[in-house]
């Protein structure tokens, strides 16, 4: 029994990683009913300005605030640039599109920053918090602002204009711009968001898993799990549901006889795919109902 | 947009009909024109490893095999709908399946049935808990095969069988005693005939009553469903067919590349097939085979430019081909077969139109 608590734990802090990755992800579907496959690397990249600018001695907060901002701009900078020109191009060409910024992230920040391995200071400390052996002040604090920015894109999306604009951009482009939305730019705004948030989540995970061009990729692979297991059209859903795929994650790492540590991932998925057997839509999703 | 003034149309008129006398002008003549392009090429293939050198040989026969595994992804997301980001599973699954056979001594040919008829199967089972997922949540789902099939290669248990870390070392077959060639020289004949009777056999697979119910499920699920296709049937079926594709090129290209280990099949083969299926135009057969030109030579060609960025050259060519051709390639040569077809009937007609 204790060590079941301990391995929830340890799930739970891991799944903060998650849970703010699953977060930034389904933040982008909200926007632009599209999966950003190149969220991870955006947020690499914006880590790496981060980091970069704390090198020529800006203090952390500052760092933290212009990597958020420049994050925001860039975002909106590549749906301009790049996106907006093949809108109408089939899903699938767009998939591409986001393989090959992938790509380009990925190689353009190993050219420049290189591949060796670099410490990310975390503003919460690395101390055990409230002096649990499980959990540091630094996974605390990242569970803390995944939920707080959480709250504050609630209150965005419900409570403002700009908000409910942009909801409505997603859901009905022909009728928003019917009733006078910039369609376009809302799809803008919201990769700027997206690209905003994933930069938080960035410098928050960076402490945990360091900072190298390789580190989203295997946290995106998990945030996607949560936002889908959680439901896409649901962001409190898919921050429980990376919570969900740490514990889960975790727990088969320690129960399941014969698992390694890659092994995980394959459990944690496959009771994933369980789990949308029962509920095609997520565990909180809302099953979209379309008129033929 | 404005009108030409008649006598520049009367000047530019013998020039361009010059270039336009070799477009066909009637439906048969583009079906003639068709055909003459499959016996030019397949006159081309059946030349092109008697002029080149055997690394070049070599690397042919890999375009075809991937072309036949993207072909495979092709009939189930670019004729059924379904998206699949597992298929590299299933092309390490018929690779398995042959080297496993050809470590018992089984002749590399019999191995080809047998991958496919392995990942027939598998697939059919997979397509059936597909059947509740749609979109992304298939594409979760086909992933999570993805990345389990690795780890399933490595898993102790069935080390005796897959050889666990190390993979399974192959031979290279030797040519048929009495013919005139090397041995890379008869892999790629031996891979052209396999790959031309599976293209044939899609071909007629989309041309048939089938094909037809399969296209359907794809551009309306509801309205083939009341027009009596049994959907759920024809879907599973064609995840059948379509693991069955690339498990036979997964098989061909364990023979080919003399090596298999559970490193060579990861999630990331799954991606390549997809940006050859995309880049060669989804929803094409031919489209294909330049898909998997294109996932075999231009991570090559990026490499070349530039080492280190050379992820990053890729990039920016796979967007340069996504923003020249959004539709890939079979879309840009439809779309320029009817420019080409709309300037001929405004010379012939000199009214450029649709009739």
């Amino acid at each position: 029994m204790e060590q079941l608590l301990q391995q929830v734990l340890a799930g739970l802090a891991t799944g903060a990683i998650y849970a703010a990755m699953a977060l930034a992800v389904v933040m982008i579907y909200q926007a632009i009913d599209h999966l950003n496959f190149a969220q991870g690397e955006m947020a690499m990249f914006s880590t790496f300005l981060a980091w970069q600018m704390m090198q020529w001695g800006v203090p952390y907060w500052g760092a933290f605030a212009a990597a958020v901002g420049l994050s925001f701009v860039g975002g909106v900078a590549i749906e301009r640039v790049l996106f907006r020109p093949i809108h109408n191009a089939p899903i699938l060409s767009q998939l591409v599109a986001f393989i090959a910024l992938f790509s380009i992230l990925n190689s353009s920040a190993g050219e420049i920053w290189d591949f060796t391995i670099k410490t990310f200071p975390s503003p919460f400390g690395t101390r055990p918090f409230l002096g649990s052996t499980l959990i540091s002040n630094h996974q605390a604090g990242m569970i803390g602002v995944t939920l707080v920015m959480l709250g504050l894109l609630y209150l965005f999306f419900r409570g403002s204009r700009l908000g409910l604009a942009m909801r409505a951009a997603a859901a009905n482009p022909d009728s928003a711009r019917l009733v006078g939305i910039r369609v376009g730019w809302m799809i803008a705004l919201g990769w700027g968001m997206s690209a905003a948030i994933g930069a938080v989540a960035g410098m928050l995970i960076a402490p945990v898993v360091f900072l190298e061009p390789n580190m989203m990729l295997g946290v995106l692979l998990y945030g996607f799990a949560g936002a889908v297991l959680g439901g896409l059209s649901s962001p409190g859903g898919a921050v429980l549901g990376g919570f969900a795929v740490g514990v889960i994650e975790n727990l088969a790492g320690a129960f399941v006889p014969y698992i390694g540590r890659e092994m995980k991932l394959t459990i944690a998925l496959f009771v994933i795919v369980g789990v949308l057997m029962v509920r095609p839509a997520g565990i909180f999703g809302r099953v979209v109902v379309s008129r033929v | 947009m404005s009108a030409p003034e008649p006598d520049t149309i009367a000047l530019a008129r013998p020039a361009a009909a010059g270039i336009l006398a070799a477009v066909p002008k009637t439906a048969a003549g583009w079906c003639r024109g068709r055909n003459l392009a499959i016996a030019a090429s397949v006159a081309a293939a059946l030349a092109a490893p008697l002029a080149v050198q055997n690394f070049v040989v070599f690397q042919l026969t890999l375009v075809m095999v991937y072309g036949l595994a993207i072909l495979g992804l092709n009939l189930l997301t670019g004729f059924n709908g379904q998206f699949s980001l597992g298929h590299s599973a299933f092309y390490g699954i018929g690779a398995y399946t042959a080297a496993i056979l050809m470590n018992q001594n089984v002749d590399y040919y019999w191995t080809l049935p047998c991958a496919g008829l392995v990942c027939f199967v598998v697939g059919f089972l997979f397509g059936l808990p597909a059947l509740r997922l749609q979109g992304i949540y298939l594409a979760l789902a086909t992933f999570a095969l993805a990345t389990a099939m690795p780890q399933i290669l490595k898993f102790q248990p069935l080390e005796p069988l897959t050889g666990g870390v190390q993979g399974i070392a192959l031979l290279k077959p030797d040519p048929p005693a009495g013919l005139p060639l090397n041995a890379d020289q008869w892999l790629y004949y031996f891979t052209l005939a396999v790959l031309l009777v599976m293209l044939a056999a899609a071909a007629g697979l989309v041309k048939s009553r089938t094909g037809r119910a399969i296209m359907a499920i794809r551009d309306h699920p509801i309205a083939a469903a009341a027009m009596g296709i049994n959907t759920s049937l024809y879907k599973t079926l064609t995840f059948g067919v379509s693991a069955l594709y690339t498990g036979v090129a997964g098989a061909l290209g364990a023979i080919v590349i003399q090596f298999v280990g559970p490193d060579s099949f990861p999630f990331l083969l799954s991606v390549s097939f997809l940006v050859g299926l995309v880049v060669g135009g989804v929803g094409s057969i031919p489209g294909s085979l330049v898909g998997g030109v294109f996932v075999l030579f231009v991570p090559n060609l990026a490499e070349r430019v530039s080492t280190g960025l050379s992820g990053a050259i890729y990039g920016v060519i796979l967007l340069i081909v996504i923003f020249v051709m959004p539709s890939g390639a079979a879309g840009f040569a439809r779309l320029a077969a009817a420019r080409l077809a709309a300037a001929q009937r405004f010379l012939t007609t000199g009214f450029a139109g649709r009739e």
